[in-house]
């Protein structure tokens, strides 16, 4: 007879690494990146990615593209959801038409040189 | 007799150094004439008629009232020294002037103003025995002068300006040389604007005021502080053909910051969005053209997070990795703390999409 108490049972066996499939470990999600990529010559694309839910990227957009006078698109990237593209570099300008429009500061996360 | 006269030039010199240095340039000039005598006199009046220590509390009280103005700052520094080193003057005169005679064979070169405060402060002690003042007061003024005498090193510069306001003071004072040297000391030690104001001293005057005597009083904490200015090798950028840039001494400044080559370049690629490798001589080629002040900033920020301490911002601290996690250990301060992993976000498609097919 078996008193299952007793039994050496790791309860965590099937969970695996509880780290191993989480990506962004040590990191807070809940940050809008903006980036840059360089182009051909001096040309230049501006990403934003990491848009609260209750903004809609399409309106952003369309403000954007008007705000800074350049072109975008929205991006339906898999890993990174929608993502905001914008021609040349625009991430002075949309950190502070963010921040103007009422997003916190230390959310905006400008990368690039 | 001869060393008394000696002695105190050295210790004007001090107060009317702390003077111009807390006053703008532009009324270095005016301020010199002025001080001197109002100090000389309150001194001489507070001195000799009344008591150390009520006299100087009145003072600060009667000042305390008023509201600081700009434009007033040299009188009312004038005064307020008077108020808060009242006592300090009455304290060094009556004390001093036996002490100096016996124990100080007079600094007589402004060069020396250290050496003579610091053999102020011996005089006093010394001497203390025999005469009737309290060792309280002693300990006060030996300090004031150490500190004093800290502050004249650095104030340096502004020694010329002294030597003819201590001229002027002399012939003013006469009998009393000594009472005008004590002031300058007190001057030293709090030469802040705010001294002269009647208003209540803010969080942050008086932690400037602490970390000035702080450092006066310990040269070594300000010289290893100010040596451990942390310097890297600026990044050297070459561009190879039209469309890389090569990154010559990545390995240097890697073993410099004491971090992986391969963390600081995936930092450095998910910064820029871009891509490279590194060649066989150990350099860096970056796909996409870009100028070493462009690096410098990513690397900038690569050391903010990955490098100094929060907590004590040295950069010396090392990278681990435990379970998938980067920690930074402080060697200087022991504190540890995990950073975030290095992530690049969305690449957005450039270029021709044929060339890139997965599949």
């Amino acid at each position: 007879m078996s008193v299952q108490n007793l039994n050496s049972y790791d309860p965590f066996a099937d969970e695996g690494d509880p780290l191993g499939d989480n990506a962004d470990v040590g990191s807070t999600a809940d940050y809008i990146h903006i980036r840059i990529q360089q182009r051909n010559g001096r040309k230049t694309l501006t990403t934003l990615q990491g848009l609260p839910k209750q903004y809609d990227p399409k309106k952003l957009l369309k403000a954007f593209k008007k705000e800074f006078a350049c072109n975008g698109t929205l991006v339906d990237d898999e890993k990174m959801g929608q993502v905001i593209q914008l021609q040349g570099d625009q991430r002075a300008k949309i950190s502070s038409f963010l921040v103007e429009n009422g997003l916190e500061k230390s959310t905006i996360k400008v990368h690039g040189f | 007799m001869s060393e008394e006269p000696l002695f105190d030039p050295s210790l004007k010199k001090r107060k009317k150094k702390a003077v111009v240095f807390i006053e703008d340039p532009l009324g270095a000039d005016a301020d010199p004439t002025r001080p001197a005598p109002e100090t000389i006199d309150s001194t001489t009046i507070s001195g000799e008629t009344v008591d150390l220590g009520p006299t100087t509390a009145h003072e600060l009280m009667s000042k305390s009232g008023g509201s600081e103005a700009k434009s007033e700052k040299k009188e009312k520094e004038e005064d307020e020294f008077k108020a808060m080193f009242g006592d300090v003057k009455k304290k060094k005169k009556k004390k001093e002037i036996p002490l100096d005679f016996g124990d100080d064979s007079g600094t007589s070169t402004p060069a020396a103003v250290e050496k003579a405060s610091g053999d102020a402060s011996q005089g006093p002690t010394i001497t203390a025995d025999d005469i009737d003042f309290s060792d309280m007061k002693k300990k006060k003024k030996i300090e004031q002068e150490e500190d004093d005498g800290a502050d004249d090193d650095d104030d340096e510069g502004l020694e010329p300006d002294g030597s003819h306001l201590d001229n002027i003071d002399e012939a003013e004072l006469g009998d009393d040389p000594f009472a005008h040297a004590d002031p300058p000391v007190g001057l030293d030690a709090g030469n802040e604007a705010w001294l002269k104001s009647d208003r209540d001293y803010t969080y942050q005057e008086l932690l400037t005021r602490f970390y000035a005597s702080l450092h006066a009083a310990n040269p070594s904490l300000l010289s290893s502080a100010s040596k451990k200015r942390y310097t890297i090798a600026p990044p050297q950028l070459f561009r190879e053909g039209n469309k890389k840039s090569i990154f010559a001494n990545v390995t240097e400044i890697c073993k410099k910051m004491h971090r992986q080559p391969e963390h600081v370049i995936a930092y450095l690629f998910a910064e820029m969005g871009t891509t490279g490798s590194v060649d066989g001589a150990g350099r860096l080629v970056i796909k996409g053209r870009f100028q070493q002040k462009q690096i410098e900033n990513v690397l900038r920020r690569y050391m903010v997070e990955y490098v100094t301490c929060k907590t004590c911002k040295s950069p010396d601290t090392l990278l681990t990795k435990e379970n998938r996690i980067f920690f930074m250990a402080c060697e200087s301060c022991g504190s540890r703390r995990s950073v975030n992993a290095i992530k690049s976000g969305f690449q957005a498609q450039v270029g021709k999409r044929s060339k890139n097919k997965t599949g």
